[in-house]
């Protein structure tokens, strides 16, 4: 598959992820409806909701995952070797636009990038990777998240957190809403709005799982994709591989101020590693080793 | 009846040869754009060079022969086919090679902060010019294909769409990777 099919099926993931999104507002705002007991309220406020958090997730988005994770923008002349790489590599890519580089000050060996598209799009990389990966292996990263940003997937990404984190702000309001007791008249309520209630209940404590489960699948299959494009702007399969090594052999991962709603961002999972196979399903990223025999074997 | 048939098979080749023609468009200006960024680059490392010299000339006095070189590769950019231009780049980038190699030698210059920065921007320019002339010669590469490929290269004899040329000098390209999704 080349580049502009892998864009084009992102094309066709961001449409999925939209109905999807669609469909569990709509859903959440039957439920809502029914405990109030009034459809339309219910669906209209879960519409309105969705579009207000969307528009400000979708446009603001990007700007606070740089602010959480603490990030600067890099100037020269003291990151000017960074500058310049990110701009080589967008050039390789043939991006509309340079991404604006950002700079973590973190001992961790991590990157990720982050945006809407190629024209609103930004790199991050943490300290640590500047000290510690030699030029090499630092373009083998870049490239890796130059990929990301051509390919679409930094929009992939961003909406499929948008929609969790919609997710998880509807499903808590439901909760919140039965314990806090009965809205509307009981006298309102059928045996059937009881169901649907139940239903409901189960939905909302679900759907946060389920929408994190969905922002997993995305981002694992992502990785091997990138790593892929990467080498091709690069043409230096061996610097991302002998990165992801050093970065494998970090005895310390953790960048401080990742937490759940960042993590599928960056380049390796940015949490210390546990066992298992749930946590597999769980991880936001594939096997390292994995990715570095695929990228030894191009 | 046959009528109506006639026309639903003109209209189909009539958007057939509109969207072959736009796609054939779309790759020549992928190309053009392309050779733009090389020229800007070409462009950068032009106006660098001076600054550079003037920075090493004190230290290096004994090397004349070397700055010489650069300043000759240099004005020779200038003018000539794209041939001509890829040869003269190629140049200059074993020229600054050697400058930088012969740098080595002289620890005061290798201290000047100035030095330092020229020589950072210098090979950031020089990677940047690798990078676009990879982009250029990849689009190159796919413009090409599509004059080739059936039916596009009847329409591209048509309306004259020509094969353009690959920035190359000699064989020191990166070679490409084997790439499989």
């Amino acid at each position: 598959m080349g580049i502009y099919d892998e864009i084009a099926s992102n094309q066709r993931r961001t449409y999925l992820l939209l109905f999807f999104f669609f469909v569990l507002v709509t859903v959440l705002g039957v439920v809502i409806g029914a405990m109030y007991g009034s459809t339309y309220f219910g669906v209209g406020f879960a519409i309105f909701i969705g579009i207000i958090y969307f528009l400000f997730s979708y446009y603001a988005g990007a700007n606070a995952v740089l602010t959480m994770t603490g990030a600067h923008e890099a100037t020269k002349p003291k990151y000017t070797h960074l500058i310049n790489t990110v701009e080589g590599l967008s050039i390789a890519a043939g991006l509309p636009k340079v991404p604006a580089v950002y700079v973590i000050e973190d001992s961790a060996l991590n990157a990720f990038a982050t945006g809407r598209d190629p024209q609103h799009a930004s790199v991050a990389v943490t300290t640590g990777l500047l000290e510690r990966l030699n030029k090499l292996e630092l373009e083998g990263v870049l490239a890796h998240e130059i990929s990301h940003i051509k390919n679409f997937d930094i929009r992939v990404m961003l909406l499929a957190s948008v929609m969790v984190g919609l997710t998880v702000l509807l499903s808590d309001f439901l909760l919140r809403s039965f314990l806090w007791g009965s809205h509307g008249n009981d006298r309102e309520k059928g045996s059937g709005t009881a169901i649907l209630i139940v239903v409901g209940l189960a939905l909302a404590i679900l759907s946060p799982l389920i929408g994190e489960l969905m922002k997993l699948a995305v981002s694992r299959k992502r990785e091997f994709l990138a790593d892929a494009s990467g080498a091709m702007l690069t043409r230096y399969p061996k610097g991302l591989a002998d990165a992801l090594r050093k970065i494998k052999e970090d005895p310390d991962p953790l960048v401080d101020k990742a937490n759940r709603a960042t993590a599928h961002l960056f380049i390796s999972t940015p949490f210390r590693k546990t066992k298992g196979t749930f946590t597999n399903l769980f991880s936001t990223h594939p096997d390292i080793n994995e990715r570095i025999k695929k990228l030894e074997a191009m | 009846m046959v009528a109506t048939w006639i026309l639903v098979v003109i209209v189909a080749v009539v958007l057939l040869v509109i969207y072959i023609y736009n796609s054939l468009i779309r790759l020549r200006m992928r190309v053009k754009n392309a050779w733009s960024q090389i020229d800007v680059q070409l462009k950068r490392r032009y106006d660098l060079i001076p600054n550079l010299i003037s920075a090493v000339k004190g230290y290096m006095k004994h090397e004349k022969g070397v700055l010489e070189e650069v300043t000759k590769a240099r004005t020779s950019l200038i003018s000539g086919s794209m041939k001509d231009k890829a040869k003269a780049s190629n140049q200059i980038t074993d020229a600054l090679k050697s400058i930088f190699a012969v740098a080595e030698n002289y620890p005061q210059l290798k201290a000047n902060e100035n030095f330092k920065q020229l020589q950072e921007e210098l090979s950031g320019t020089e990677s940047k010019i690798a990078y676009a002339r990879q982009f250029y010669n990849d689009s190159v590469m796919s413009y090409n294909e599509s004059l080739q490929v059936f039916p596009k290269n009847l329409f591209a004899k048509l309306f004259s769409f020509k094969a353009e040329e690959f920035f190359k000098a000699d064989g020191k390209e990166r070679g490409n990777v084997k790439v499989e999704f």
